[in-house]
């Protein structure tokens, strides 16, 4: 018997094709996620990250998706709708990053958790809201029976997120895709949310892949990290090694914006010069070449050459930057 | 909820006054006498002041206002003597030119106009959402671009030209359809269908064209709500995405318009009526116009704000029935 890792991504890539040209949002990434795992995706906003989950979820409609994604061994890229339709929300679930919006305001949470619940497993409607008070009150929503019945705009921001992870929960799931869930919520609701995540994750032995920007949260969460840049991951780790020795420029910036309490008084908060690179027209080579400080200190033909792929560097460690050497 | 529906009712009550108020001091600064038009043709000047004297015509502004409100709930006379006129309740004024009370002239019209609203606002809301819905659902495609292309063309006819079209080609050169004249549904349903086909296709083409741009709009503007991205990540199937969280909220703002369309049809669709000369209070409108008739212009322009005003009061309700965020405030 062999055993699959639960996700398990190969060079998948996703164009879209718009007025202005062919956008390629997501050029080749490979990771995979394990049971009771967390891989934590990290990017600024364009960088491909929320592609490559919706990517994995068949949600990106109109959109060219290629390379493979195996969810326990059965390939999603290009499955019959129908199939990953019985997928989505059985098998793998995904909790967005603003519930106010990504829950429908005509109906009371309950009754969404339900219909969630019935799609999958079918039995009464009455069964499915008792399944659905069953996971508000798992999630730690107080008056579970009560509140089922509001609507999304009667709760909360922090219980409002509590719904939604609910709702990605309430058919035992064991893939978890959570793009930005705490972003939209104040720190100490950020604290409680992902705390509940890592929570259901261990009773339940979930893999989560959690989408942010934000490596406070990284830092929190992960056990694994990808490091997107303009669609292409540059740097992969567990998430120690990435947090003590970072090896490519970007995320080394990244890191060094990151405000410290134990700053040395009068230190500037450091920030990465330039803006992400247009998807359109990207920069030859390397995406991040145009920003990097190495580059621009000593300008390398291989940066603008060909895209440096992600090398080893390291056991579990890989990094795209070619000027390695000066990074190590 | 009781007290939301006492607020609106009271509130719907004073606009209705207040238009009451502007519509009679509008018609008060006309040029035209009540007075004379109840004297008749060859009537002494002495005659018609004896007249304005016996109809309240010679009272203050305010005085004749009040006799006019009140008269809508307790009824009223005009003059005195032999040549008294008994107006019942409901009072909404007295036609000395046609010799009949306003009020009987306009229920007499009122099922042609509310025949011809209802039918043609079936109509176009049939095409009109129904294109709309599947242009937006295969947005892009030769099936959107022929609709859309098909509803400036559309939208562009004016009621009259369209009418007489039809006219010419269905009743004149194919003769499948009768001239249309009103029968009422009571009478004969079938006839009543046939009559009025062509002026409801002739009302219905243009607000089809308008809702069906508008319902596409909507629909692919809901289609890319998140909460319908979230509704195909629980894996539902897309019939019901569609249809349950997407077309909910995507013909909320249909109903609303179709509720203010509707209201102000009932009330008379003065060019559709007019051009196949059914007697709807359209009619009855632009012939007191030309007549100067005043008491029905009167009358019908307190029907139609009635109308309007209740409609947007059912609009509200509907509103808040579909989406529980309006109920709260």
């Amino acid at each position: 018997m062999t055993s699959h890792p639960l996700l398990d991504v190969h060079d998948l890539a996703v164009e879209f094709t718009t007025e202005e040209g062919t956008v390629r949002a997501v050029k080749g990434v490979d990771f995979t996620v394990e049971r009771g795992r967390t891989l934590g995706i990290v990017g600024e906003s364009g960088s491909g990250k929320s592609v490559t989950s919706l990517a994995v979820m068949g949600l990106h409609r109109g959109a060219t998706v290629t390379g493979s994604a195996r969810l326990d061994g059965t390939e999603l890229i290009g499955a019959p709708d129908e199939h990953l339709r019985k997928l989505r929300g059985r098998r793998m679930a995904m909790v967005f990053q603003d519930a106010l919006t990504a829950l429908h305001p005509y109906f009371t949470v309950g009754d969404q958790i339900a219909e969630a619940y019935r799609e999958h497993f079918g039995g009464s409607r009455r069964a499915a809201l008792a399944r659905a008070v069953d996971v508000l009150g798992d999630v730690g929503i107080p008056g579970p029976a009560r509140r089922a019945g509001e609507y999304p705009h009667q709760f909360s921001g922090g219980m409002r997120q509590r719904a939604m992870i609910a709702l990605a929960l309430s058919c035992e799931p064991d893939l978890v895709i959570a793009d930005e869930p705490t972003t939209a919520l104040d720190v100490t609701v950020q604290a409680q949310v992902l705390e509940l995540l890592m929570r259901l994750q261990q009773e339940r032995g979930l893999g989560i892949v959690m989408i942010t920007h934000d490596l406070g949260v990284i830092a929190r969460v992960a056990d694994d990290v990808l490091v997107m840049y303009g669609g292409s991951a540059v740097e992969q780790a567990p998430a120690d090694t990435l947090f003590t020795t970072p090896r490519h420029p970007y995320t080394r910036g990244l890191l060094d914006s990151l405000p410290r309490l134990d700053a040395e008084d009068g230190a500037e908060l450091r920030s990465i010069p330039g803006s992400p690179p247009s998807l359109l027209a990207p920069p030859a080579g390397c995406a991040f070449h145009p920003r990097c400080a190495l580059h621009a200190a000593k300008p390398d033909a291989r940066c603008t050459g060909d895209r440096p792929p992600l090398r080893t560097v390291a056991d579990g460690h890989r990094s795209a930057c070619v000027l390695d050497e000066v990074t190590a | 909820m009781i007290g939301f529906l006492l607020r609106r009712v009271l509130a719907m009550a004073a606009t209705l006054l207040a238009v009451c108020a502007l519509t009679f001091a509008v018609f008060y600064l006309l040029p035209s006498d009540p007075a004379a038009q109840f004297c008749g043709k060859d009537c002494s000047a002495d005659r018609i002041e004896l007249v304005r004297q016996q109809l309240g015509l010679a009272d203050p502004l305010i005085v004749q206002f009040w006799h006019y409100v009140t008269a809508i709930f307790a009824g009223r006379s005009y003059g005195t003597g032999p040549y008294a006129v008994q107006c019942d309740f409901p009072c909404f004024g007295y036609s000395f030119q046609s010799a009949q009370p306003v009020w009987d002239l306009m229920t007499d019209r009122l099922p042609t106009s509310v025949s011809l609203a209802l039918g043609a606002a079936v109509l176009w809301l049939l095409l009109g959402v129904g294109a709309g819905v599947l242009s937006a659902l295969r947005r892009g495609s030769w099936l959107d671009r022929t609709l859309m292309i098909g509803t400036i063309g559309i939208a562009a006819l004016p009621v009259y030209f369209t009418a007489m079209i039809l006219l010419y080609l269905v009743v004149t050169v194919a003769g499948i359809l009768p001239y249309p004249r009103y029968i009422a549904f009571g009478e004969n349903p079938g006839q009543w269908v046939t009559n009025l086909i062509l002026p409801w296709i002739t009302l219905a083409l243009l607000n089809a064209a308008l809702y069906a741009r508008m319902t596409r709009n909507s629909v692919i503007e809901t289609m890319a709500e998140p909460y319908v991205r979230t509704a195909r990540a629980k894996g539902l199937r897309e019939r019901r995405v569609v249809g349950r969280h997407g077309l909910r909220p995507a013909l909320t703002p249909v109903a609303t318009m179709l509720g203010m369309d509707l209201g102000g049809l009932l009330a008379g669709a003065l060019i559709t009526e007019s051009l196949f000369s059914l007697p709807g209070i359209g009619k009855l409108f632009a012939d007191s116009l030309n007549k100067a008739d005043q008491p029905v212009i009167m009358g019908i322009t307190l029907l139609a704000s009635f109308f309007i005003i209740s409609s947007n009061l059912v609009v509200d309700l509907v509103y808040a029935w579909i989406d529980p965020r309006a109920r709260l405030s």
